[in-house]
């Protein structure tokens, strides 16, 4: 079990995590907006994440933080 | 449940200011993860370190840092730090600077502090623009390379061909290290993380000047997304400004 924690007030919506995703889990939000006015991204597919980091490294606002069991 | 990945403690809880996929902030976690990284290794004492922010878009890196930071004039960092170096020989001293500040206004102080072998650390992000002043091109900007001074794309007869740091650099006798990386990617994150961190441990050891110079996108002065602008980056950049270690005496000796 992988839990991805993404820090939605700091994400600016840049994407770069979904392109990192080598399992597609992440996506931006379509419904969400955050104060910044920027749609943050989102875990959309949690059970398919294998938890590599990728995203977490790639995000150039530190926003995501990765704990597995 | 094991912590894989969290913010670390080098880096403070204020919020980038940068653009939406600017490079910058995966550059500043590297050079905070590094340098906490030494601080558990027991090589460094956590109060000894000491940064020089530049100006440009990181002129607010002192905010993001959570170490001792100062905050030199345009360009001016390399000489800062080798004040603060020689001052306090037993500090870590890095400098953080731009393609603007480094490669344009600073090229003398970066060049005779590698000419002197000053013992400090320089990390050189390169987005081939000048970003904070809204674009203009930079001596780092490509040829056809279209900015707000610029606008039929840079013309090499009239402008020079950009200029290659690392390659100059690594050509002056003081220089011990010199690398060029980029974080298109997580292997080359990780590459740039090594780099960043190999370059530090060096100058603990004593031993002579180091730059890694980081290649950088610019999503919103290149005017595409930052996808596109990762994208751009591998298909233009990289081709010209070569990835690799130019130069490492350390290596050599072995």
């Amino acid at each position: 079990m992988v839990k991805v924690t993404i820090n939605e007030i700091v994400c600016k919506g840049c994407g770069l995590c979904v392109r990192a995703c080598p399992k597609s889990v992440l996506a931006l939000s379509k419904t969400k907006l955050n104060a910044k006015g920027y749609h943050p991204a989102e875990v959309a597919v949690p059970e398919a994440c294998i938890g590599c980091a990728s995203c977490a490294r790639t995000c150039p606002d530190v926003a995501i933080r990765i704990e597995k069991e | 449940m094991s912590v894989v990945f969290e913010k670390t403690q080098l880096l403070t809880d204020k919020q980038f200011h940068y653009c939406p996929g600017c490079n910058h902030g995966i550059i500043h976690r590297l050079v905070a993860e590094s340098i906490d990284e030494l601080v558990k290794e027991g090589k460094l004492e956590a109060g000894n370190i000491v940064g020089v922010a530049p100006v440009g878009c990181s002129v607010f890196a002192y905010d993001y840092f959570n170490c001792d930071m100062f905050e030199a004039a345009h360009g001016r960092a390399p000489a800062v730090a080798t004040g603060i170096k020689r001052a306090k020989p037993d500090t870590l001293v890095f400098t953080y600077q731009g393609d603007g500040d480094l490669a344009s206004i600073g090229t003398a102080e970066v060049v005779h502090a590698a000419h002197r072998g000053e013992k400090i650390v320089t990390i050189f992000v390169n987005n081939a623009i000048y970003g904070m002043t809204g674009g203009q091109m930079a001596p780092t900007t490509l040829v056809g390379q279209k900015t707000t001074t610029s606008p039929y794309g840079r013309d090499e007869a009239w402008c020079g061909a950009p200029i290659k740091m690392s390659e100059m650099l690594s050509e002056v006798p003081g220089s011990y290290y010199i690398e060029r990386c980029a974080v298109n990617n997580n292997a080359n994150i990780l590459k740039t993380k090594r780099a960043i961190k190999k370059a530090m441990q060096y100058q603990l050891e004593g031993k002579g000047f180091c730059m890694i110079e980081v290649l950088s996108t610019c999503p919103t002065n290149w005017g595409l997304n930052p996808v596109e602008a990762m994208k751009w980056l591998e298909e233009n950049m990289i081709p010209y400004y070569p990835l690799g270690v130019y130069k490492d005496k350390g290596a050599e000796q072995k």
